[in-house]
């Protein structure tokens, strides 16, 4: 399997990754060399193996539908690049 | 004193800060200014707490005073930069996180603070853990002690560089795909990853949620063991945490392996294998055997996919797990959006490293619509039969020894342009991770003036077992006794 610059400039777009045009070749070289090393994996039989989500095979732990969080909002918002009143800024998102 | 303190290992530090032979605010501001003196020419450390190690070696030392019993009260200690620190930055070796201080601590971290350790700063890794020689760090490589052409491996490389260094007595790191154990064999030191599960994953910044395990770096399996135990344990706040008991690790080493089944893997012993790591690791067996250990020759027949199955469920789960650094709640944002979509796109094309970025397009790729069952089911499922080759063996043997890595550390730039290259280096290591199994690295011997480094691989929770192995094998060998030339 090897990708092409277009291709790669797709995944990039769903990944929201920037990537100038020269890089999509570089990219698409180095993706295709590693989705080489993956096709590796069509060498094997699967047909009956269950996948294997997790290492220890547990299942999700659930908790009681409790409060047991204090609001913490001005610490957490501490670290964003522009907040205002409590809101995280971002573009204008509706003209 | 006729040992000096950097050359003290945990334990005894804990034994001389006990019995006031030494102090606290002596014993840190000892690493302190070894770090500031010595680091500049390795690059361990991406950020150092003078002011805080100061403090906290104070009120260690009140503590000691008026006899507390804090496990690990007054030991100074390094913390990998992927480990959210209150008040400190943490960085995670990118500039996506450059300016990001922490607004809590992980659970790792708080628990080793209310155990009594003083940290002494934050060490330089991987962007976000994704590489084996840590040159993808955006703060520049950690260069090898034992030799400054040479990389110490990776991800964690400051935090192993740094106690191979005598910069730091112990140090956490974490381990994904061979994190901890990969550049503890290429510094020459003792490397723990536990059991999946065991260490919460809570505050550890994360790449791939179902691998990531964190673990520590110290001089000797008896001070892993120390420290191992403080981190361990279930926490809430991690949904995978496991419920289960910690047991006294220090107190599984006995030092005797007796009729010790220690399995060897043929696959883990072909083509590859460096002369000197061969010979190495043969004398290591020999040496075992005659202390009781009952070498056995078993097989892993699916070791050859592991490598090509942790390159799609990694960066799978990485390309969802990197996708809440969006430039609005915290990191890096570009400068003059035109709107939200640039905001996101340049944010992140901005923050993230060339490495980083290719394993989220990978991810991606391998999660998007049609290719999904090609890999990443796929890739669940060869998954199984790596954990099952593991499970079979351990009905006949105790333990799995090998190689950790192929041959020692390597030049730096070696392998930058070469990213399978790079990915085969931690064939060795991957597969544990992918069964979620404990596996710990010791020094077994020098190649070329290199340390190198043999695994010991135990069954789900028995990190007793494999400690007590790397202790055992302690008694009777000296490699991790050696210093680098300058670092002594």
């Amino acid at each position: 399997m090897s990708l092409s610059p277009d291709q790669v400039r797709a995944v990039a777009q769903l990944a929201r990754l920037d990537v100038s045009d020269a890089d999509l070749a570089r990219y698409a070289g180095e993706m295709s060399t590693i989705l080489e090393l993956i096709d590796r994996l069509g060498s094997v039989a699967t047909d009956d193996v269950v996948p294997m989500a997790h290492p220890l095979d547990i299942v999700q732990r659930l908790r009681p539908d409790a409060v047991t969080e204090d609001n913490d909002r001005d610490n957490l918002q501490s670290v964003a690049p522009a907040t205002e009143q409590g809101c995280y800024l971002v573009p204008r998102v509706i003209d | 004193m006729s040992q000096s303190i950097h050359e003290m290992t945990a334990a005894q530090l804990l034994q001389a800060l006990s019995d006031r032979s030494l102090s606290a605010p002596e014993v840190t501001s000892h690493f302190l200014q070894r770090i500031a003196s010595l680091d500049t020419a390795l690059n361990c450390f991406t950020t150092i707490c003078e002011e805080q190690a100061t403090a906290a070696a104070v009120a260690a030392q009140n503590g000691l005073t008026d006899g507390q019993l804090a496990a690990l009260a007054g030991l100074p200690l390094a913390h990998k930069d992927i480990f959210c620190t209150k008040g400190v930055r943490t960085a995670c070796g990118s500039k996506m996180l450059d300016s990001f201080v922490s607004p809590y601590d992980a659970t790792l971290v708080s628990r080793l603070k209310a155990a009594g350790t003083v940290m002494l700063g934050k060490t330089n890794m991987d962007e976000f853990a994704m590489g084996s020689s840590n040159e993808t760090s955006y703060y520049g490589p950690v260069r090898n002690p034992w030799n400054t052409g040479f990389v110490p491996g990776g991800s964690s490389g400051g935090s192993a560089a740094a106690v191979a260094a005598g910069l730091a007595p112990v140090a956490t790191g974490t381990d994904t795909g061979g994190s901890i154990r990969q550049p503890a064999a290429l510094c020459g030191i003792t490397g723990i990853k536990p059991t999946y599960g065991r260490v919460s994953r809570y505050g550890m910044i994360a790449f791939a949620s179902s691998l990531d395990q964190a673990g520590v770096f110290a001089r000797t399996a008896e001070d892993a063991a120390l420290v191992l135990r403080e981190m361990s344990g279930f926490d809430e706040r991690d949904s995978t945490s496991a419920d289960q008991a910690v047991p006294d690790f220090q107190a599984a080493l006995t030092g005797d392996i007796r009729g010790l089944r220690i399995g060897l893997p043929a696959e883990y012993l072909s083509d590859g294998l460096d002369p000197g790591m061969k010979a190495a690791f043969d004398a290591a067996v020999d040496l075992l055997a005659t202390q009781g250990a009952e070498p056995v020759p078993v097989s892993l027949p699916h070791t050859e996919l592991a490598v090509p199955t942790y390159y799609v469920v990694a960066p799978a789960e990485a390309s969802s797990n990197l996708s809440r650094f969006d430039g609005v709640r915290y990191g890096h944002r570009c400068d003059d959006p035109r709107d939200l979509q640039d905001l996101y796109t340049r944010s992140r094309g901005e923050g993230f490293g060339r490495e980083v970025q290719r394993r989220i397009m990978i991810g991606t790729y391998a999660l998007s619509s049609g290719y999904y069952d090609a890999y990443y089911l796929k890739a669940q499922k060869v998954r199984r039969l790596i954990a099952d080759d593991f499970r079979k063996v351990f009905d006949q043997v105790d333990v799995i020894l090998s190689p950790t890595t192929q041959g020692p550390a390597f030049p730096l730039g070696d392998k930058m342009d070469d990213p399978v290259a790079m990915y085969l280096n931690d064939i060795y290591t991957i597969p544990a991770n992918l069964a979620g199994l404990p596996g710990i690295s010791v020094p077994c011997g020098f190649s070329e003036g290199l340390p190198l480094g043999m695994q010991c691989i135990g069954p789900w929770f028995e990190e007793g077992r494999i400690l007590n192995l790397a202790h055992a094998w302690q008694q009777v060998s000296d490699w991790h006794l050696r210093r680098p030339e300058g670092y002594a």
